[in-house]
C-alpha cells in the first residue's frame, strides 16, 4: 500500500516518468523501430470486411491474431466485432492449413450463416504459401459453399506494408469478386471512402447524396459499427454495402477513391478491368479538401451545390475566422495514417499552424510528395517522415529538441502528451480511451467544424489550466 | 553420444550410404538411431524391410500432442532405432517447419537422453538447404559433425560446396564441425583424385571412396541394406570400411568453401587430365 502511494507521488514529482528514457539526441537508427505508428495488415482487411452487408470476417492463420485484431476493432469502436479463425496449430503449420479452412467453411455456414465470409491471410498462413484461391475453388467444388453464398479473400502478410495495405487489399478484393461486367452504363458513381470512421462514411454518403449523385460506398461500416441498442440484438447489423450493389460497380461511370492510400488499388483495378475511370482526391478532411470533394459531386450531378451545404460552409468559415487568433502560429505534431496525415496537414496550415512533425508507420515514398502538395510551402521548418523509421519515438525526440503546441493523433499519443504538458486531440486509428469518432464525422464541413472546435477546446482548457490566477479569464 | 547429419545434393545417395553405414555400425556393435528428415519419408526403408513407417508428424497430427516415443520410432536392423520426420505433400505447407517440429519433439520425448544409451544419431536431411527448417539439424547443437556426400560430378561438387558456406555459419556460432567428404561415385574420370584434391582445398578429407556396384541396387530392390543382403559381396565391405573410419575420425573441421571460380578450375584441371 505504501508502496502504492510512494509510486503515485513520484508520478507527482516527476512528469516525465512515463517516456523518460526518451533522449532529445537523434541518431539515425538502421534497424530498430521504437513504438511504430501503425499496425499490421490483417486488422485492417478485418475493418474492410465489416463494411460488406451480412459479412463474416475470417483470419486464416493462428487464434492469437484474430484475438488481437477483434479486441483492437472492439476497443476502438466500442462495439462487438465479430470474426472467425482458422485457429493453425503446429500441425497445420507444417501441413498447410488447407483442412482447417475447409472445415471453418462448413462450421460458419452451418452455425452463424453470414451471406458472405471475407478471409485475409495471416503472417503465418503466408510464409507457409497457402492457397486461397485453390482452397476456396476447392470448397465450392466440393458443395461447401451453399448456393448464393460467398467466399472472398485478400492476401495480408503483415511484414508488407501495414493495417492501411490490408485494408486496401480487401476492398480491392471486393471489386475482384462481385463485380460483373456491364452492358451498358448507369448514372451511378463508385465511391470508396478509405479508411475513415463510419461517422465518416455516414456523413460522405450524405454529401453525395445531397448534391444528387447515386453513390456506390464501399466499403461502408456505418450502420455495422455504429449501430444503435434496441430491444432486438443482431448478430450482423443492418449496414454494410450489399452484392447486388457491387455487382453493378463496372457500370458507374466514375469512381472517386478518397484516400490515395486506402483506396488506388481497388479503383486502378476497376479501371484496368472494366474501364471505369479512376479520380482520386485527398480525404476530405479540411476546408479545401472537401471543397475538392464537393466540387468533383457537383461535376458529376450537373446540379449547383445545394443551399444546406453551403451554409455548413459558411459557418465553417464563420467559426475559422472568429478563433483565428488561438490557432495563429501553433506549433503542431500528427502521427497515424496517410491519407488522414497529408489532409490534416494541409488544413492546420490552412488555418495558419504549423504542422511541424509528421510521422506515419506505413510505407510508401508518395507521402512526401503528397505532403509538400498539402503544405505548399508554407511550412518550410516541417519535418515528415515515413517508413520504419518513422516512429512514434523519434517524433518525441524531434518535439524534446524544439516543442510544440498541440498533438493530433491515436491514443498511444496520451504518453507523449502527459509527458511533454501538450494538449492532445485524438484522431485516427486505435482510440482506445475516448469516445466520439465513431459517431461524430471529421470529414465534411461539419467534420472541419468538430476538428476546429475539438483542437480550439484543447488548447484553451491548457491555457486555462497553466494560466496564473491574475491572467485566468473568464471569457477567450 | 555421436550426433552425425548426412547432408548433399538430391539423388546422390545420402539415404542409401547413411543406411548401410548405419547397418555397418550395428554389425560393429554400436547402438544407432536414424532420424530422417526428408517429406519423402524415405530414410528407413532399407533399415526396416520396405515397412512403412508412421511418420512424427502423421502422429502429432492425428493424435495430438500426446504422443509416445514408442509411437513414432521402430526397430530396424540390427537393433537400430528408426524415425521419420515426415512432412506434407509437395507443394502445400511448410516441409522445413516440420522438420523443426519433429525434432523438437523427439527431444522432448527423450529419444536423445542417456537412458537410451545410443553411440550414434544419424540425421538424414534432404538434398537442398533450401530454408531455415532444413539447417535444424546442426543448429543448437544438434548434429556435431556433418559428412557430405558427393561425386565427381560437377552439380553434386558444387551442391557440397554450398553444403559447406552453411556449415560455417552454423559452426563459427556453435558446436558443429564438417567431418569429411563421402565419394559415392559415378565414375567420373579421375574421380578419387578430384575429390581428394577437393576435399583438402575445403581443409577436410575424403573419409571413403565408395565405388559404384550394383549389389547397392540388387539390395534396395529387395528393400535391404547391402550388409543384410549379402554380408559375404565386397560392397559390404566398402561399407564397413566407410562405418570403420567414420568411427575412428578424429578430424573435424570447419570447412573453408572454395569460390566458384577456383571450383570450376579444379574441375576443369582434373576433367582435362582424363581428356
Amino acid at each position: 500500500m505504501n508502496l502504492l502511494k510512494g509510486a503515485v507521488r513520484g508520478s507527482q514529482e516527476n512528469p516525465t516518468v512515463l517516456l523518460r528514457h526518451t533522449t532529445p539526441n537523434v541518431v539515425e537508427r538502421q534497424a530498430l523501430t521504437i513504438n511504430p505508428a501503425k499496425t499490421c495488415q490483417p486488422i485492417g482487411a478485418m475493418y474492410a470486411a465489416l463494411g460488406l452487408h451480412n459479412c463474416l470476417p475470417h483470419s486464416h492463420g493462428s487464434q492469437g491474431c484474430c484475438s488481437y485484431h477483434r479486441s483492437t476493432l472492439t476497443r476502438h469502436y466500442k462495439e462487438p466485432v465479430m470474426a472467425a479463425t482458422s485457429s493453425f496449430t503446429e500441425g497445420s503449420s507444417v501441413f498447410g492449413g488447407q483442412a482447417n479452412l475447409m472445415q471453418a467453411i462448413t462450421n460458419i455456414f452451418s452455425i452463424y450463416n453470414p451471406d458472405i465470409i471475407a478471409v485475409h491471410t495471416t503472417c503465418l498462413s503466408e510464409t507457409i504459401g497457402d492457397d486461397l484461391t485453390q482452397i476456396i475453388a476447392k470448397a465450392q467444388e466440393e458443395g461447401k459453399i451453399p448456393a448464393g453464398k460467398r467466399v472472398i479473400h485478400a492476401n495480408t502478410p503483415s511484414y508488407v506494408g501495414s493495417h492501411v495495405t490490408g485494408f486496401a487489399a480487401m476492398v480491392k478484393s471486393m471489386v475482384t469478386s462481385f463485380a460483373a461486367p456491364a452492358r451498358e452504363k448507369t448514372r451511378t458513381v463508385n465511391l470508396i471512402p478509405g479508411w475513415v470512421e463510419p461517422s465518416d462514411m455516414r456523413e460522405i454518403k450524405y454529401l453525395a447524396e445531397s448534391m444528387g449523385v447515386d453513390a456506390i460506398l464501399f466499403p461502408d461500416t456505418s450502420d455495422v459499427l455504429d449501430s444503435p441498442l434496441t430491444a432486438k440484438p443482431l448478430f450482423y447489423p443492418k449496414g454494410g454495402v450489399t452484392v447486388d450493389r457491387l455487382a453493378i460497380t463496372p457500370a458507374s461511370r466514375l469512381t472517386i477513391g478518397l484516400g490515395p492510400s486506402a483506396s488506388t488499388v481497388a479503383g486502378r483495378e476497376l479501371d484496368t478491368k472494366f474501364k471505369v475511370p479512376l479520380e482520386l482526391l485527398e480525404l476530405p478532411i479540411g476546408l479545401k479538401a472537401t471543397d475538392r470533394f464537393v466540387n468533383l459531386l457537383r461535376r458529376q450531378s450537373g446540379a449547383p451545390v445545394p443551399a444546406e451545404v453551403l451554409d455548413q460552409r459558411g459557418r465553417l468559415v464563420d467559426l475559422i475566422s472568429d478563433m483565428h487568433q488561438y490557432f495563429y502560429r501553433k506549433r503542431v505534431a500528427l502521427w497515424g495514417d496517410p491519407d488522414q496525415l497529408v489532409s490534416l496537414t494541409e488544413f492546420l496550415a490552412d488555418l495558419d499552424m504549423r504542422p511541424v512533425y509528421v510521422v506515419t508507420g506505413t510505407p510508401g515514398k508518395n507521402f512526401e510528395r503528397r505532403m509538400e502538395t498539402a503544405l505548399a510551402g508554407r511550412v518550410p521548418e516541417a519535418k515528415f517522415r515515413q517508413g520504419a523509421g518513422a516512429d512514434m519515438f523519434l517524433m518525441h525526440q524531434w518535439i524534446k529538441n524544439e516543442p510544440v503546441d498541440l498533438l493530433i493523433g491515436n491514443t498511444y499519443g496520451k504518453y507523449i502528451a502527459r509527458d511533454e504538458n501538450t494538449p492532445f486531440v485524438r484522431h485516427g486509428f486505435p482510440i482506445l480511451d475516448r469516445v466520439g469518432h465513431s459517431y461524430f464525422p471529421t470529414v465534411g464541413y461539419r467534420g472541419a467544424m468538430r476538428l476546429v472546435e475539438m483542437m480550439l477546446n484543447a488548447l484553451l482548457d491548457h491555457k486555462d489550466r497553466q494560466s496564473p490566477e491574475e491572467s485566468f479569464e473568464l471569457v477567450m | 553420444m555421436r550426433k552425425v547429419a548426412i547432408y548433399g545434393k538430391g539423388g546422390i545417395g545420402k539415404s542409401t550410404t547413411t543406411q548401410n553405414t548405419v547397418a555397418a555400425l550395428t554389425e560393429m556393435g554400436k547402438k544407432v538411431m536414424v532420424v530422417g528428415c526428408d517429406p519423402k519419408a524415405d530414410s528407413t526403408r532399407l533399415l526396416l524391410g520396405g515397412l512403412a513407417q508412421k511418420t512424427v508428424l502423421d502422429t502429432l497430427r492425428e493424435e495430438g500432442e500426446d504422443v509416445d516415443l514408442d509411437d513414432i520410432r521402430r526397430p530396424g536392423f540390427g537393433d537400430c532405432m528408426c524415425t521419420e520426420s515426415g512432412g506434407p505433400e509437395p507443394g502445400v505447407g511448410c516441409a522445413g517447419r516440420g522438420i523443426i517440429t519433429s525434432i523438437n519433439l523427439l527431444e522432448q520425448l527423450g529419444a536423445y537422453s542417456p537412458d537410451q544409451n545410443l553411440d550414434y544419431v544419424f540425421y538424414d536431411v534432404l538434398g537442398d538447404v533450401v530454408c531455415g527448417g532444413f539447417a535444424m539439424p546442426i543448429r543448437d547443437g544438434k548434429a556435431e559433425e556433418i559428412y557430405i556426400v558427393c561425386s565427381g560430378e560437377m552439380m553434386a561438387m558444387y551442391a557440397a560446396n554450398n553444403i559447406c558456406k552453411g556449415i560455417v555459419k552454423f559452426a563459427e556460432a556453435g558446436v558443429v564441425r564438417l567431418g569429411g567428404l563421402i565419394c559415392n561415385s559415378r565414375k567420373v574420370d579421375n574421380e578419387r583424385e578430384m575429390i581428394e584434391e577437393f576435399a583438402r582445398k575445403l581443409g577436410t578429407q575424403m573419409i571413403h571412396f565408395l565405388p559404384r556396384d550394383n549389389d547397392v541396387q540388387r539390395a534396395e530392390i529387395n528393400k535391404k541394406t547391402v550388409i543384410d543382403w549379402n554380408p559375404e559381396c565386397a560392397q559390404a565391405d566398402e561399407y564397413r570400411t566407410l562405418a570403420r573410419n567414420i568411427d575412428q575420425n578424429q578430424m573435424f573441421v570447419i570447412p573453408t568453401p572454395l569460390s566458384i571460380r577456383d571450383l570450376e578450375s579444379l574441375i576443369l584441371e582434373y576433367g582435362l587430365v582424363a581428356a
